[in-house]
């Protein structure tokens, strides 16, 4: 800033530093405001066409840059119903309408790119003005964007926290602000009044429907299960695993035989089960492989495929999560089960909010979404297309 | 360097390599087990050689950089871009060879920039390409919208997990590498001009070696070994991750270099032995997954695995040795 602002001085007054005056010149004082800095310098229009124009080039080339025309045509959409709302806006009539503010982690999974466009798709179809920050995967972009948002006067803010710790103040401020903070899909470590609820799926249970179907699977036959965790210490992959192992306690003919990490992504997820297939007498001793995320199930599949086994009958495939392309190997025979991790945390938030806002309703402290069971009876193709336009 | 005599292959880098293929042996008496299977080598030999290939194509390139006295950190995040960028073209309509092309060429175009950041520009190499390493992963997000960009197409599934003569496509393709690579740098002058560049860069300059085209050159080509890495990463999942492809694995590059023997201070490099400590990597990596050890070990076995071996390769370690040499030497005369 500071240098533009000399270069624009100098724009101003050609004359360079230590150039002696010529007789008669006078010397013109730069106006400067209380805080040292040249006042009105704000009359440069071209500048304000540059930034638009920048600014519409990276919308445009942004997040779409394959498909330029969709995104135009969509920036032209936004615009005409940000004019809309403008005038509905003067015209007093939706006074009542909600801004909420929606500070989201980042872009680190399909899965997260999911849910931010069904928190899109839920504010617009609850007539919700929605205030979108991506924090970057820094808790201090959150902590900056959910002061904004306070700023702003939003009447609610959504938070997917990136880390547990660390929230007492900012969450405190939103408080005597009065303004109400939901949590997202993960949890705090803090005082449960800094938020009205946290909206969250029940990690273990995930677990738990998984090895429920593959108890209901095998029956009474002997089944040897492969395990690719998550990463190691992360909740997820110890909630999971948890809630496998209860589910299949009571049945000594199913046990976990080899268990590694395949850090919640496809590669790993193929190497380890690679290395899975060659020390369970290439693959022939394996009766099920239940994996923690479906992006290390799809790495699984193929691997077993490059082992000459058939995945879904020779080797039965379950994991969590319900991506797109686990549906698409489903369809194609080669998953057995997955279960959802919804993406659609913001409608129950929404719901529970509306009911605050009417009476003061108090929602109850922790809001656990569905685990549902998907099976190849449940339209794997349909799902997978429908899943697609979420971003996955 | 100009014969390879039994005394060259038998060093710390190949012990190393066969006393962890023999510790995975004896963990699990099925490793050395080949078969034939799809017309195709099978077995945890051959996974070794494959998941080990695109570090050790990352190595090479490394390898090349870090002997200029340089370090290239941003190999992963090239990786990633790569693989975004071969697979939104294939998923866009474009032919495999095409998209192979596109993403070589977005490899060279960043090794460029790191090279005119570090030889032009004079910026310290670690900070130089740090930028990139930052900033391309954010360009991959950005080209696959942060999703895993699945893909069909046979070429680059080809190169991913085919497979000729009966070796995995990664490992033919590692191993071609490698053999251009060494053959470029020690047939010619040019690894002459590496290590010059390395050891003093003034005085290379001084003598005539045009250091800042070597250096924009050297960076290049760690970019096209990253570019053919993220390819290959790609290739072999069928989709472009770009939140996990090559993450951190520009450490293993530099580790694998340094096993290699190479120094991190310029001028002393081999290619074949930094492939060779890709390849330890690697065997620790297969050998931890069918050892059948909780994978809370896995870091932990990893890291005394490493220590070890570069204690061995410490100077002080080579008087030892060298004490005990002599003396042995000095006994039966």
């Amino acid at each position: 800033m500071r240098v533009s602002r000399y270069r624009q001085s100098l724009a101003d007054n050609p004359r360079p530093f230590g150039s002696p005056l010529y007789a008669g010149q006078s010397v013109e004082m730069p106006i400067l405001s209380r805080n040292g800095e040249p006042a009105q310098r704000r009359s440069r229009p071209y500048l304000h066409i540059i930034v638009l124009m920048l600014s519409t080039l990276h919308a445009v080339l942004g997040r779409n840059a394959a498909r330029p025309r969709e995104k135009i045509l969509s920036i032209l959409k936004k615009l005409a119903l940000a004019a809309g709302i403008a005038t509905a806006l003067s015209s007093a009539a939706m006074a009542a309408d909600m801004t909420v503010g929606f500070s989201q982690i980042g872009s680190e999974s399909g899965w997260r790119a999911a849910e931010t466009s069904v928190t899109k798709q839920q504010a617009e179809s609850r007539g919700i003005n929605l205030k979108f920050a991506d924090a970057q995967q820094k808790q201090e972009n959150q902590i900056k964007a959910i002061r904004g948002f306070i700023a702003q006067g939003v009447d609610a803010i959504l938070v997917a926290p990136v880390v547990a710790t660390g929230w007492e103040d900012v969450l405190s401020e939103a408080k005597e602000a009065k303004i109400p903070v939901i949590l997202l899909d993960r949890g705090i470590d803090g005082p449960e009044d800094l938020y009205l609820t946290s909206v969250a799926s029940d990690q273990v249970k995930e677990g738990k429907v998984a090895g429920d179907w593959l108890v209901g699977t095998v029956k009474d036959k002997d089944c040897r299960v492969v395990e690719l965790q998550g990463t190691v210490g992360s909740t997820p992959a110890i909630n999971r695993k948890k809630g496998f192992e209860e589910a299949i306690a009571g049945h000594s003919n199913i046990s976990i035989v080899r268990s590694q990490t395949g850090d919640f992504t496809r590669s790993k997820g193929k190497e380890v089960m690679e290395g899975f297939l060659k020390a369970e007498n290439g693959g022939k001793n394996i009766c099920a492989v239940y994996a923690h995320n479906d992006d290390m199930a799809v790495g699984a599949i193929q691997a077993i495929k490059d082992a000459g086994l058939k995945p879904g009958t020779d080797i039965l495939v379950v994991s969590i999560d319900g991506v797109p392309d686990l549906f698409s190997a489903m369809a194609a025979g080669e998953a057995n089960a997955t279960v959802e991790l919804t993406p659609n945390m913001a409608g129950p938030a929404f719901d529970a909010l509306a009911a605050y806002k009417k009476d003061g309703t108090m929602p109850p402290k922790f809001i656990i979404t569905e685990s549902k069971l998907y099976t190849p009876a449940d339209d794997p193709k349909g799902e997978a297309e429908r899943r697609k336009s979420l971003g996955y | 360097m100009t014969r390879i005599s039994f005394g060259r292959i038998l060093n710390t880098q190949t012990i190393a390599l066969v006393s962890v293929l023999l510790l995975n042996w004896i963990l699990f008496p099925g490793f050395f087990k080949i078969e034939w299977q799809d017309g195709r080598l099978f077995g945890s030999l051959i996974d070794v050689l494959n998941r080990g290939a695109p570090v050790a194509i990352l190595a090479i390139g490394m390898t090349a950089v870090i002997a200029t006295k340089g370090v290239d950190l941003s190999v992963g995040a090239v990786m990633a871009m790569s693989g975004a960028v071969a697979a939104t073209l294939v998923v866009a309509g474009y032919s495999g060879p095409v998209a192979v092309g596109g993403a070589l060429a977005v490899g060279l175009a960043c090794g460029l920039w790191n090279g005119i950041l570090v030889a032009v520009l004079d910026i310290q190499p670690i900070i130089a390409t740090l930028v990139l390493m930052v900033a391309g992963r954010g360009i991959a997000q950005l080209i696959t919208e942060g999703s895993i960009v699945t893909f069909s197409d046979p070429t680059l599934i080809f190169i991913g997990t085919g497979s000729f003569l009966g070796m995995p496509m990664p490992v033919v393709i590692a191993f071609a590498l490698m053999v251009l690579v060494t053959l470029a740098v020690r047939k010619t002058a040019i690894g002459l001009f590496i290590e010059a560049v390395g050891i003093n860069r003034s005085a290379a300059t001084l003598a005539g070696i045009r250091s800042r085209l070597l250096l924009i050159s050297v960076y290049s080509v760690s970019g096209l070994c990253a570019a053919i890495a993220g390819i290959i990463v790609a290739g072999d999942i069928r989709g472009a991750d770009a939140n996990n492809a090559g993450l951190w694995l520009e450490l293993d590059a530099i580790l694998a270099a340094v096993i290699g023997g190479t120094s991190l201070l310029g001028g002393r490099f081999s290619i074949p032995m930094s492939v060779i400590g890709a390849l330890i990597i690697q065997a620790m990596n297969t050998g931890i997954l069918v050892s059948g050890y909780p994978p809370e070990f896995n870091l932990v076995v990893k890291a005394g695995i490493i220590t070890v071996i570069l204690m061995i390769q410490s100077p002080l370690a080579g008087q030892v040795l060298g004490f005990f040499g002599r003396k042995k030497s000095g006994a039966s005369r």
